[in-house]
């Protein structure tokens, strides 16, 4: 393994291939993919089913498929991976980045690179981090796990499933379950709405008569060795169990579908700073963190829908960080004097991503990408620079599962000398 | 008679609401979808409602003892449960590549189930 490169990804998934591939093309020849798992693609491997890449390819691919086109390509432009190999820190020397990398051939080993792009993902939310009461017997799972386990290595984790939370993860767990076997007895879901897609509500447990119960939680777990049964009980507008309402379930299986986080503990180890909203780090319009010549994309950034849109976003990432190392010589301008536009999100909007904008180094445009706090109908979303409103945007529905994205043309930004922050928000029709 | 259906469309993540009307057993019209194929859902989805089916089968000598399958076009929406069935019987010799044909007629309805996966012999 060399010691020396150009450019540094950190994960082998949707991410981290789109990002090598767009980096590559553009000129990146010294770069390597650090993948901990032994094969690239990622979650995709586990996500069997089918409905990736209607946007890139225009037509229904299953994970492992839309993953193998990517990886494909990666090949073709010989682009260097190396697998099984975990990274255990990024630290700074000077304007050089060094990575700790483990793996059993090499031991343990100092990569140094100009730039990096991080591209590690996320991870579910899991018991511990729910608050459930009750004991801690065999049985739990989060959903993902649960899905790697039926999907890649041939296990079932159970035959009575009772599933908490109503993300993709765990609607499509609850049909992937039901077609190997198992009862699914009932999704329950805290919130008053389902935090996944609509199609999903409707093949995944429509199809299968599976119950979905919004606004419950489960309020007990009960079994010592083995989960025995859940007790669920319906919430009220503060999220808190009503008395009375308790249901006992009967199962041997609690998977829990309860929300990603982003994977961001080398970022944080790093110094990056992390949005408070997202979990991931705060960056610009080429994704670059805070920390100079550190990228990030994919749902370390923050967690997609969409692969589509991961692979997009990467693939930006890929470019700017080509264009970082191509100007690696030139004189640093005077960052100090720089203007950077803050994005503020407000009226119903969670965040944005970027979270900022550097007119000097934007593109023709930057995408907005974005999620509310709850449903609205017909709405338009706008963008104002001080009391001028400079994008005004219909949207039909939006919903807090479904991220949305803006595209922000520079022209809209040119008359913006002076302003060191723009407004996005919802507004009523 | 006519009588209407609401449904979800569920070609892609936009998730429009469809409205279907139908007279004397016929697909009058499909209302609410912003693509054509969400109008070729409305109509099959009340007349012949089709899934994609999407699961594993067994693998033998492989680098993983499972890999992942699709029926390659729709099949009916009843037949899924004997698909999923059919598919517990099947074991595969490694290598498996994507595309390749695990069982060539799901069910009696002439669809093949192929393998999505590549799974390298070890």
């Amino acid at each position: 393994m060399k010691n020396t490169y150009d450019l540094i990804i950190i994960g082998g998934g949707p991410a981290g291939l789109a990002a090598g591939i767009q980096a590559k093309k553009a000129g990146v020849e010294n770069l390597i993919i650090l993948e901990r798992d032994h094969e690239l693609g990622g979650i995709l491997n586990q996500c069997i089913h089918n409905g990736f890449g209607l946007h890139t390819f225009k037509e229904e691919l299953t994970g492992p498929e839309y993953a193998q086109r990517y990886i494909d390509q990666a090949k073709e432009l010989s682009i260097p991976y190396k697998l099984n190999t975990m990274v255990l820190d990024i630290s700074m020397e000077g304007r050089e980045k060094v990575v700790t990398v483990m793996n059993r051939e090499d031991g343990l080993v100092f990569l140094h690179a100009k730039a990096v792009i991080l591209a590690m993902g996320c991870r579910e939310r899991p018991r511990g981090a729910l608050n459930i009461p009750g004991y801690r017997p065999a049985g739990i799972y989060t959903a993902g796990t649960a899905q790697r386990l039926v999907n890649m290595e041939g296990y079932m984790p159970g035959r009575e499933v009772v599933i908490l939370g109503s993300g993709d993860i765990g609607l499509i767990m609850a049909r992937r379950m039901t077609l190997e076997g198992a009862k699914v007895k009932v999704v329950a879901e805290l919130m008053p709405y389902s935090g996944g897609l609509q199609r999903n509500i409707v093949q995944c447990l429509e199809d299968f008569q599976i119950p979905l119960k919004l606004s419950h939680t489960v309020v007990d777990i009960q079994g010592r060795e083995r989960v025995s049964g859940v007790t669920l009980a319906e919430v009220d507008e503060n999220r808190k169990p009503i008395p009375g309402t308790e249901e006992f379930y009967s199962c041997d299986t609690l998977l829990l579908s309860c929300g990603l986080i982003p994977e961001n503990e080398l970022s944080s180890k790093l110094g990056a700073q992390l949005s408070p909203v997202t979990s991931g780090p705060v960056v610009n319009e080429s994704l670059e963190t805070g920390v100079e010549g550190v990228f990030a994309c994919g749902n370390v950034l923050h967690v997609h829908d969409l692969v589509d849109f991961v692979s997009e976003e990467a693939g930006r990432a890929g470019i700017h960080a080509a264009e970082y190392i191509r100007n690696w010589n030139k004189d640093q301008e005077n960052k100090e004097r720089e203007q950077v536009i803050q994005i503020q999100t407000e009226g119903g909007i969670r965040y944005s991503v970027p979270h900022m904008i550097r007119p000097n180094h934007m593109e023709d445009t930057v995408t907005l990408r974005f999620r509310v706090g709850q449903v609205f109908k017909d709405v338009y979303v706008s963008v104002y620079r001080g009391e001028e409103r400079i994008l005004h945007k219909k949207k039909k529905k939006l919903a807090p599962g479904e991220m949305e994205q803006l595209v922000l043309k520079k022209t809209d930004l040119t008359s913006a000398e002076g302003f060191d922050k723009i407004v996005m928000k919802v507004e009523e029709a | 008679m006519t009588e209407t259906r609401e449904l979800i469309c569920i070609n892609c993540p936009l998730g429009c609401g469809l409205t279907v009307t139908i007279k004397d057993g016929e697909v009058e019209k499909v209302q609410g979808n912003t693509c054509p194929k969400g109008e070729a859902y409305g109509k099959k989805e009340v007349t012949n409602p089709t899934r994609i089916v999407t699961s594993t089968v067994r693998v033998t000598g492989g680098a993983l003892p499972v890999v992942s399958v699709k029926t390659a076009s729709d099949i009916p929406k009843e037949k899924i449960m004997d698909c999923a069935r059919v598919l517990k019987e099947i074991e595969v010799q490694a290598p498996v590549s994507i595309g390749d044909v695990v069982l060539e007629d799901v069910c009696g309805t002439g669809v093949p189930m192929i393998a999505t996966k590549n799974v390298p012999a070890v």
